[in-house]
């Protein structure tokens, strides 16, 4: 099988490492080789982040390049438009609909682009964009929009619901276990 | 059993399968889930040092008791590491001694790019390097084996995208190893000079005994496909290369990387048409082609700056580009900042406002440089912040004592930090120092500090009085702030500026990432009242941005910590 990509990307401290991790297990579980890369250290304060999951038979480079994803998951609207050079040609890009000014449109230096995902639709892109936010707030914490991503994207893999069930069982610690898994039980029915 | 592992994960289960008893590191991005990760095995005594010299000379130390031993440490540590390295690579060692520095191409996290293998060249000490986690476990083992077959600490250089990168390990049990019975040996490890003389031909004997052992070891390996392109790389460069090329190249993978073998090149490049040598950073093995007569690619066709990558090297070797969509409007940087509630902000908003120069160091309150704050005017190494300062106030005099201030963090501060501040006592320059504790080390994931009362495991140990430490050192005088009092602390920081007697300010507030730290409900502006004036938008804050001209604050980051109250003028916030 050729090699797949996957890249998670949003603001540093939305727990794309948690995300990775997930996913990273569904693909070993399924007997793949897997490198996952991450990236720790000062860009994880409150930066732009990026994380790569790379799957197939054989996997040598760690990291993704422009047009080599297949599915690019954003944590974050502006973070999709910064990435989406790196989707492929008919990729698909599943984000979050949620907005975080950057410090240089805080302060006043630049812009916050709007309707980035009607822009990026009109480039002849495959969107999927789901107020994970929101979901995840239903869930019982805003902190799990991770998880509300990963059961969106959770549809556009081949992979049954039980194998993701099983990686969140290894990833989540016991006690937010529940609200996670209701987290991806709401991000899997939407749309 | 497969299991997913960060390089540094798969780094300390093998020095735990190796029988490694000892390990003592300092942290640092990328090196630090190294120590984080053994320190989980019981049967490993694992602490963090105050320095990279103190772990290395920790580790020596119980290399010399007959341990198995371990440290690590990132890049530049390795520089602080330097003295005990090169006199070790005289001595060698007992019990097998690793050392692993984590280099940061494209300084993902770091003040400089440097190329360790310099240091492994000029200590004239054994270096490896693992391409993957499963090399990363398989490498520190064998590391250990090298050390005592050739009596020489070995080095294991990692990389960011190896250290930072998961893949599957295959997991082994422990050997045990007993402790090598202690011998004194004064011509071994007493190092004066009628001693190290007779050690420093036994060291260049050890090289090239090394080098040709390099010829024939299974971590140098050779993959012939087709010959038209032959790539001589290590670690990370190799699975760039093999990504790019496949099988339309041949390939010399180099496990060890000082000292480079000569006839296993020399061959590679007989039966390859055109050779490229790919690595990141330094043109170490291109040097040594060169110097061996052969004729090669390399820094003529890759930079000598920041990372490589599969496209960088299909491109310059294939002329291959990939096709790619563009979002069609410019976006916004997104650089790091402090994080909401972050103690170190109303600190820097302070400094900002007083306008004083700054003299900074490493750490999260590196990012105080960044605007709207812009409040630091160096940032060198570890512990330059102070030293620096003194300098400064030395050669600009009693002027600039009265506008200038060191900060420093609780953890640096303990690393290289106090050396300065007793230059400061000792020379006298009424220079004013501020340390920042946060009650931990904050920027490479929350690690216990001699200041924090814990260890490395989480268990109480002795804190060092930074108060009392200062008073020790010759400073008398010393005040504590809390940094979310911004007006409380632009007065503490006015009156040890205008002292003439060096001083130290303490701004004490635990990180406001810790577990522990409780938050208070997220703040919330009252649109009836906000002006649009836009000065809460002066402390820099990614939690607060304007909409419609009216301040808002983003609930799923603000933690409650309230110094935007302090900067709204019409008691908006709340």
């Amino acid at each position: 099988m050729e090699t797949k990509s996957i890249m998670i990307v949003g603001v540093g401290g939305q727990g794309s490492l948690l995300a990775s991790r997930i996913i990273g297990n569904v693909l070993l579980s399924q007997g793949f080789e897997v490198k996952v890369s991450e990236v720790h250290g000062m860009s994880q304060r409150g930066g732009s982040v990026v994380t790569y999951v790379k799957y197939g038979d054989e996997v040598n480079s760690p990291v993704i390049v422009k047009g080599e994803a297949d599915i690019i998951i954003s944590f974050e609207q502006l973070e999709a438009a910064r990435w989406l050079p790196f989707l492929k040609k008919g990729g698909h890009l599943v984000t979050s609909t949620q907005k975080i000014d950057p410090m240089p449109v805080i302060n006043g230096a630049a812009v916050y682009p709007d309707d980035i995902i009607g822009k990026i639709k009109a480039q002849g892109v495959d969107v999927i964009a789901v107020d994970a936010l929101t979901l995840a707030e239903q869930a019982g914490t805003s902190k799990a929009s991770n998880v509300v991503l990963m059961g969106v994207v959770s549809k556009k893999m081949q992979f049954e619901e039980s194998v993701w069930q099983a990686a969140l069982e290894q990833c989540v610690p016991a006690k937010f276990l529940e609200l996670n898994k209701k987290a991806f039980a709401l991000g899997r029915a939407a749309e | 059993m497969k299991k997913l592992m960060l390089g540094n994960e798969a780094f300390a289960r093998g020095l735990y399968e190796a029988g490694c008893k000892i390990a003592s590191s300092y942290p640092g991005t990328p090196s630090t889930e190294i120590t984080e990760e053994v320190a989980k095995y019981d049967e490993v005594y694992a602490e963090w040092a105050p320095n990279e010299k103190v772990a290395m000379e920790v580790a020596l130390g119980a290399s010399v008791a007959g341990a198995r031993s371990f440290c690590a440490m990132k890049h530049v540590g390795l520089n602080v590491a330097a003295d005990p390295l090169y006199t070790a690579g005289y001595t060698g060692v007992t019990g097998g001694m690793v050392i692993a520095v984590a280099d940061d191409p494209g300084m993902h996290s770091s003040q400089n790019e440097q190329d360790s293998r310099h240091h492994a060249i000029a200590s004239k000490v054994m270096m490896i390097e693992p391409s993957d986690s499963a090399e990363c476990k398989e490498f520190a083992k064998a590391a250990f084996d090298l050390s005592e077959q050739f009596d020489t600490p070995v080095i294991v250089r990692m990389s960011t995208r190896v250290a930072h990168s998961q893949s599957a390990v295959e997991l082994c049990d422990r050997v045990e190893k007993d402790l090598i019975p202690y011998e004194k040996n004064i011509q071994k490890f007493v190092m004066m000079p009628g001693n190290a003389i007779r050690r420093h031909p036994q060291v260049e004997q050890r090289i090239e005994d090394i080098r040709k052992y390099a010829e024939t070891s299974p971590l140098n390996r050779v993959e012939y496909n087709d010959t038209k392109i032959g790539v001589i790389a290590a670690g990370i460069s190799y699975q760039y290369a093999r990504d790019a090329l496949g099988s339309k190249a041949s390939y010399l993978k180099l496990g060890i990387v000082n000292p480079l073998p000569v006839e296993i090149i020399k061959d590679f490049c007989q039966k390859c048409e055109t050779v490229y040598v790919i690595e990141q950073l330094d043109d170490i093995i291109e040097t040594h082609c060169r110097k061996n007569g052969l004729n090669v690619h390399g820094k003529d066709t890759f930079s000598l700056l920041g990372e490589i990558s599969q496209s960088i090297v299909r491109e310059k070797i294939l002329g291959e580009t990939a096709e790619f969509t563009e979002f069609p409007e410019n976006v916004p940087v997104r650089p790091p900042v402090m994080c909401a509630g972050c103690p170190h902000r109303g600190l820097f908003y302070c400094l900002s406002k007083l306008g004083v120069m700054v003299s900074g160091d490493i750490g999260c309150y590196t990012l105080g440089a960044t605007a709207p704050l812009c409040a630091m005017d160096t940032t060198i190494c570890m512990g330059a912040s102070i030293s620096g300062l003194h300098g400064f106030n030395k050669a600009r005099g009693a002027e600039s004592e009265k506008k200038s201030v060191a900060v420093i963090g609780d953890s640096t501060f303990m690393h290289s930090g106090m050396t300065g501040l007793v230059n400061i006592a000792y020379n006298a320059t009424n220079s004013t120092v501020i340390i920042l504790d946060n009650s931990i080390t904050g920027m490479t994931g929350h690690q216990q500090n001699p200041t924090t009362g814990k260890n490395l495991k989480g268990d109480p140990a002795a804190a060092v009085n930074l108060v009392d430490l200062c008073h020790a050192i010759g400073i008398k005088s010393v005040r504590v702030v809390d940094p979310y009092h911004m007006a409380e602390t632009e007065a503490v920081i006015k009156e040890e500026l205008a002292k003439d007697e060096p001083s130290v300010i303490i701004s004490r507030r635990p990180c406001a990432l810790l577990k522990y730290v409780k938050h208070n409900p997220p703040l919330k502006c009252d649109h009836d009242k906000c002006v649009g004036c836009k000065q809460c938008l002066k402390i820099g804050c990614p939690a607060i941005s304007i909409h419609d001209k009216k301040m808002t604050i983003d609930h799923t980051q603000c933690v409650g910590c309230g110094i935007c109250t302090e900067m709204c003028k019409v008691g908006a916030i709340g």
